[in-house]
C-alpha cells in the first residue's frame, strides 16, 4: 500500500515509482501505458492522477510498449512501465524500436526484483539494454528516480532512441525526499511518416542498423557526463550505480566512489582514467557482473563478483562483507542467533474464491499447471495442488504439451486467473481449441488484478483512471475461439465446482470451467455475515482447516486428542465454504441482532 | 547526529506500512533527511511485513542494516523475534502483546514444524535495552477501534526518538484516514503513557503440539464396495479411488484418527485403530 496523493509541496516523500511519476509529468509526458507488476505498479497509479496525462492500463507489456511507441511517433512523450519479467513480453517492439528510433521522447522503465520479493526470476534488465543497444539510466533514490526520468526524455530526444529506466525494488519501493519542479510544456510534435524509419521491412531496417552502431558511439562519450567522483583515497576505487551505491556510502562514507547514471553504455574511457588514479579497483553491482564484465572486456584490471554476491539483493550487510574481505573495513560484529518463531508463509484471503477450484482438484487428483497471481499459493500447504508455475500465460500451453506427451498419469488442468489469460493465455487456449488438446483450463476470474493490489483489465469494464468502459465477455471469448465444452460456475457453491470441473475433466478434447466470484479485497472489500463454530458440535476433523483459511485456528479445547477450531469473526468474511464442508454442521452463521 | 533507525514488523493488514509512513512524515516534518524502505507484493496476503525508517543529517542506506536498529517495533510477538536481528545491542523493543497464529501452525500433522513460539521473555534476554511489551491492541479497542493499535505502537516507539509531539500529529493526520484521525492521536498518545505489562499477566494461548500420534485404516476389501463417500469426505485426502475405481489408502501418515470414514461407511468397511503414541513422544 502506498499514499497516491499528489504532492503539492515543495519537498515530498515520494516512493521511487511515485518519483517516477512525477518526472514523467514534470518532462511533460502526454501517453503512459502499462501493465501491472511489482514492483513497478504504482507508477501509473500515480502519474494517472496528474492532469494532462492519458494513463491507461494495457492487456500486456507489449501492447504497452506498442501504445507508447506509438504516441512517441505521434510526436508526444510517452512512458511504457513494467516489471522485469514484462520486457520479455515487450521483447519483440523493444528490439526494433532500438531501429526505428522516436519522434518526441520515449522512456521504458523496468523496475527488477533482485531478492525475488514477488517475481518469478531475478533476470537483470542492463542485459537487454546492452542486447537492444539501448541507453539504460539506473538512479539510486527518490530524487535520481524522478531526475533520471526527466533525463531520459532529453536522452531519447537528442539521440532518437528509446530510453530504459531500470529501478529496482528498492527504488520503487522506497520512500526518500524529492524537490518538485513544475511541468514542462512540450507541444505534440505531430506524426511525420518516414517509411525508410518506421516500416522496418529488411531493406529499410538494414539501413536503421549502423545508424543504432553510430548512435551508440556517441552516447559512450554521453554516458561519461553523467558520472560522479568522489572520496579522495588512492588504493580502492569503487564503480557502482543505482542502490549499490547507498550501500557502498553506508559502509564507506569517505569511499573513492565513481558513481554511473548511465550503466549502458558504459564510459569505458572514464572509468579507464578513474581506475589508473587508484591501485585496485572494484566493481559493486546487483546481480549480474555486467559492469564488470564489461571493463574486464576493455582490458581494465577489475573484480566484483569475487566479493559481492551474484543471486538475490545486496544489502549494508553483504556489501559490508565484500568490503571487509577487501581489508577496507573491519568486518562486522555478528550477533546471537536470532530466536526461533514461527514460519508465515504468505496465504490465500480468508473468502478467496480461488480457494474452492484447488481444493476441488486435489479432491479430484490432477497434474496442474499454474500461473502468476494469488492463486499461486495453491502450490503452498494446505491446497498444494500446482505442479508447475513459469510465466505470465505459461499454464495452458504448458498444459497442451504435458497431455501431448502422454507422460501424466493424471488428467492434466490449466488454471489461469482473469487477467493473466487476457494478458498471455487467450493465444494459448487458441493453440489448445486448434490442436484439440484433451485438457481443461479453469479461468479463476475475481475480476481483478489481485496480486498486485487490484487493478482493472480489460474484462473488469473500468479503464485505470475509473471510467467505464466496455468489457471482455470471457464466457463469449471461449466459445468464439471453438471452446465446445465450457461450464461457467460460482466458486463459492463447493458441489456445484467440484461437479464443473470433474465434467469438464471427462471431456474428451479441451474444456474450460470459468469460475466467477469478485475478489474479495477488490475494488470493493466483501465482508457478509461471519460464521462461528459450535464447540459443542465440532469433532475436530480439521476438514476446514484444509482450505488454507486465515480466519480458521485451534482452539484450546479438543475432541479424542484433536483440537477443535475456531473462527475469527473480524476475519471471517461469511464466504460460506467451511460450513458448506462442515460434516457435523458445526459452522454456523453468526446471529444478527434483531 | 548518526542516522537513526527504526524497524516496524508485523503481519499483512496491520498497519506496519501506514505506521512507517507517518514516522517517515514526522521525520520529514522535523527537517531531517529520510529514507524508508518496504517490500509489496506477497507479504501483502497474510504474510510478514516489515519496513525499515532511518533518519537524520544524512542517510544512504534505505534498508537499516543489522543489529543498528535503534528500536524495533513488533506488532505481534512472534514478528518481533523475527526481525530481532536488525535491533543493536541496547536498543529498544516496543511489542504488542497480541499474537497471531498462522493457520499453518494449527496444523496436526508433519506438515509445517514450528509451533507458535510461547511470550517468553528470556528467549530475548541480553538482546535488547529497554522493552516496553504493551497491551496495543486492548488499548485501541478500548479507545473504539482495535485497527488503531498501530498508533498505539508507535506512541510507545515515540518514547525513544527525537521527534516532536507536534510532527507526529501532523503525520498522523496527513495518512490516516479523516475520519480517524481524532481517534489515532488518541490512541497515539495512549501509547505514550501506556504501562509495561508482566509477561506473566500475558494469558496463554494454549496451543502446545499435543502428542503426535499415528493411526491406521483398516479397510475391509470384503464389504468395501468402493462407493467413493469416504474419500470424497477425508480431510486429510488419505483415500482415494484409483484409476480402476478402487480404494486405496495412499496416505496413511496424514490421518489424523477423525473418523469421519468409519462414521460415514454405509457397509462398516472401514476402521480407524487406535492412536499409535508417537515415534518419540511429543515435540
Amino acid at each position: 500500500m502506498t499514499t497516491l496523493a499528489i504532492e503539492t509541496r515543495e519537498r515530498a516523500l515520494l516512493s521511487g515509482n511515485e518519483a517516477i511519476a512525477r518526472g514523467a509529468w514534470e518532462a511533460g509526458v502526454r501517453v503512459a501505458s502499462a501493465y501491472p507488476g511489482t514492483p513497478s505498479t504504482e507508477t501509473l497509479q500515480a502519474l494517472v492522477h496528474y492532469d494532462g496525462v492519458d494513463a491507461r492500463w494495457a492487456t500486456n507489456e507489449k501492447v504497452a510498449v506498442d501504445v507508447a511507441l506509438g504516441a512517441s511517433l505521434g510526436g508526444a512523450r510517452a512512458l511504457a512501465v513494467m516489471k522485469h519479467v514484462g520486457l520479455n513480453v515487450a521483447a519483440d517492439t523493444f528490439m526494433t524500436a532500438a531501429y526505428t528510433g522516436v519522434g518526441a521522447g520515449f522512456v521504458i522503465m523496468v523496475a527488477d526484483d533482485p531478492g525475488m520479493h514477488s517475481s518469478q526470476n531475478e533476470q537483470d534488465t542492463r542485459l537487454y539494454a546492452r542486447m537492444g543497444l539501448v541507453p539504460l539510466l539506473e538512479p539510486s533514490d527518490s530524487q535520481e528516480a524522478k531526475d533520471f526520468t526527466k533525463l531520459g526524455f532529453e536522452v531519447s530526444e537528442r539521440f532518437d532512441t528509446p530510453v530504459l529506466l531500470r529501478s529496482t525494488t528498492r527504488i520503487s519501493h522506497n520512500r526518500g525526499i524529492v524537490t518538485l519542479e513544475e511541468r514542462q510544456d512540450v507541444p505534440v510534435g505531430g506524426f511525420r511518416p518516414n517509411p525508410a524509419k518506421y516500416v522496418m521491412l529488411p531493406a529499410y531496417a538494414r539501413g536503421r542498423h549502423p545508424v543504432v552502431l553510430e548512435r551508440l558511439q556517441r552516447l559512450v562519450e554521453y554516458a561519461a557526463e553523467l558520472v560522479t567522483e568522489e572520496g579522495s583515497d588512492s588504493k580502492v576505487g569503487i564503480v557502482t550505480a543505482g542502490v549499490p551505491y547507498q550501500y557502498v556510502k553506508e559502509v564507506l562514507p569517505d569511499a573513492r566512489i565513481l558513481k554511473l547514471g548511465m550503466t549502458f553504455p558504459i564510459p569505458v574511457d572514464r572509468v579507464r582514467s578513474f581506475a589508473a588514479t587508484v591501485d585496485k579497483l572494484i566493481v559493486v553491482e546487483e546481480l549480474e557482473p555486467f559492469v564488470e564484465e564489461t571493463l574486464r572486456a576493455a582490458g581494465i584490471d577489475v573484480e566484483g563478483k569475487a566479493y559481492f554476491p551474484r543471486t538475490g539483493e545486496l544489502s549494508p550487510d553483504l556489501v559490508h562483507d565484500g568490503l571487509a574481505a577487501l581489508g577496507l573495513v573491519e568486518p562486522r560484529s555478528t550477533g546471537p542467533e536470532p530466536p526461533t518463531t514461527v514460519v508465515r508463509p504468505p496465504l490465500l484471503c480468508a473468502g478467496c474464491p480461488h480457494t474452492v477450484p484447488y481444493w476441488s482438484l486435489k479432491r479430484i487428483g490432477a497434474t496442474v499447471t499454474g500461473d502468476i497471481g494469488c492463486y499461486t499459493l495453491a502450490a503452498l500447504e494446505p491446497l498444494a495442488t500446482m505442479d508447475t508455475c513459469v510465466s505470465m500465460g505459461a499454464s495452458i500451453g504448458m498444459a497442451t504439451g504435458l497431455a501431448a506427451s502422454g507422460g501424466s498419469d493424471k488428467p492434466v488442468v490449466a488454471t489461469i486467473g482473469d487477467s493473466t489469460f487476457l494478458h498471455g493465455g487467450v493465444p494459448a487456449l487458441m493453440d489448445a481449441v486448434y490442436n484439440q488438446a484433451n485438457i481443461t483450463v479453469v479461468i479463476l476470474d475475481n475480476g481483478t488484478v489481485a496480486m498486485t493490489g487490484g487493478q482493472e483489465h480489460p474484462g473488469t469494464g473500468r479503464t485505470l483512471a475509473g471510467q467505464e468502459t466496455r468489457a471482455v465477455d470471457l464466457p463469449a471469448l471461449c466459445r468464439a475461439i471453438g471452446v465446445e465444452d465450457l461450464h461457467v460456475v460460482d466458486p463459492y457453491d463447493v458441489s456445484a465446482t467440484l461437479r464443473a470441473i470433474e465434467q469438464a475433466m471427462a471431456y474428451r478434447g479441451p474444456s474450460v470451467v470459468i469460475t466467477y466470484r469478485p475478489c474479495i479485497e477488490a475494488p470493493v472489500r466483501i465482508k457478509d455475515r461471519p460464521f462461528w463454530v459450535d464447540a459443542d458440535a465440532c469433532t475436530a476433523c480439521q476438514l476446514c482447516m484444509n482450505l488454507g483459511c486465515p480466519a480458521i485456528f485451534w482452539t484450546s479445547e479438543t475432541f479424542e486428542g484433536r483440537r477443535k477450531v475456531t473462527i475469527d469473526v473480524d476475519m471471517c468474511t461469511g464466504c460460506t465454504l467451511c460450513a458448506q464442508l462442515c460434516p457435523p454442521r458445526a459452522i454456523l452463521p453468526v446471529e444478527v441482532d434483531a | 547526529m548518526n542516522a537513526r533507525g527504526v524497524v516496524l514488523a508485523g503481519v499483512g493488514g496491520q498497519g506496519v506500512v501506514l505506521a512507517s509512513a507517518v514516522l517517515a512524515e514526522a521525520a520529514l516534518q522535523s527537517g531531517y533527511e529520510v529514507k524508508q524502505s518496504e517490500v509489496h507484493g506477497m507479504a501483502q496476503r497474510g504474510g510478514a511485513v516489515v519496513s525499515h525508517i532511518r533518519y537524520g543529517e544524512a542517510v544512504a542506506s534505505p534498508v537499516v542494516p543489522l543489529s543498528s536498529a535503534d528500536v524495533l517495533a513488533g506488532f505481534e510477538w512472534a514478528e518481533a523475534l523475527r526481525w530481532m536481528p536488525y535491533l543493536r545491542p541496547g536498543g529498544a523493543l516496543v511489542v504488542d502483546a497480541r499474537r497471531i497464529v498462522p493457520p499453518g501452525a494449527c496444523r496436526d500433522h508433519r506438515r509445517w514444524g514450528v509451533p507458535y513460539p510461547p511470550l517468553d521473555p528470556t528467549t530475548i534476554a541480553g538482546r535488547t535495552g529497554e522493552v516496553l511489551l504493551i497491551d496495543a491492541t486492548g488499548i485501541a479497542s478500548e479507545l473504539g477501534n482495535a485497527k488503531a493499535a498501530n498508533s498505539v505502537v508507535m506512541g510507545a516507539v515515540s518514547r525513544f526518538l527525537d521527534l516532536s509531539d507536534a510532527a507526529w500529529e501532523k503525520a498522523i493526520a496527513r495518512f490516516v484516514p479523516p475520519r480517524t484521525v481524532d481517534l489515532n492521536i488518541e490512541a497515539f498518545h495512549a501509547g505514550q503513557g501506556a504501562d509495561t505489562l508482566d509477561p506473566a499477566d500475558v494469558p496463554e494461548l494454549g496451543l502446545d503440539p499435543l502428542p503426535e500420534r499415528h493411526y491406521h485404516i483398516d479397510v475391509n476389501e470384503e464389504w468395501c464396495k468402493d462407493c467413493g463417500i469416504c474419500p470424497s469426505i477425508c480431510p486429510e485426502f488419505c483415500l482415494a479411488l484409483d484409476d480402476a475405481h478402487r480404494l486405496v489408502v495412499v496416505d496413511e501418515e496424514a490421518c489424523t484418527g477423525c473418523r469421519l470414514c468409519e462414521v460415514l461407511c454405509p457397509d462398516f468397511a472401514i476402521r480407524i485403530t487406535a492412536p499409535v503414541e508417537a515415534r518419540g513422544g511429543a515435540r
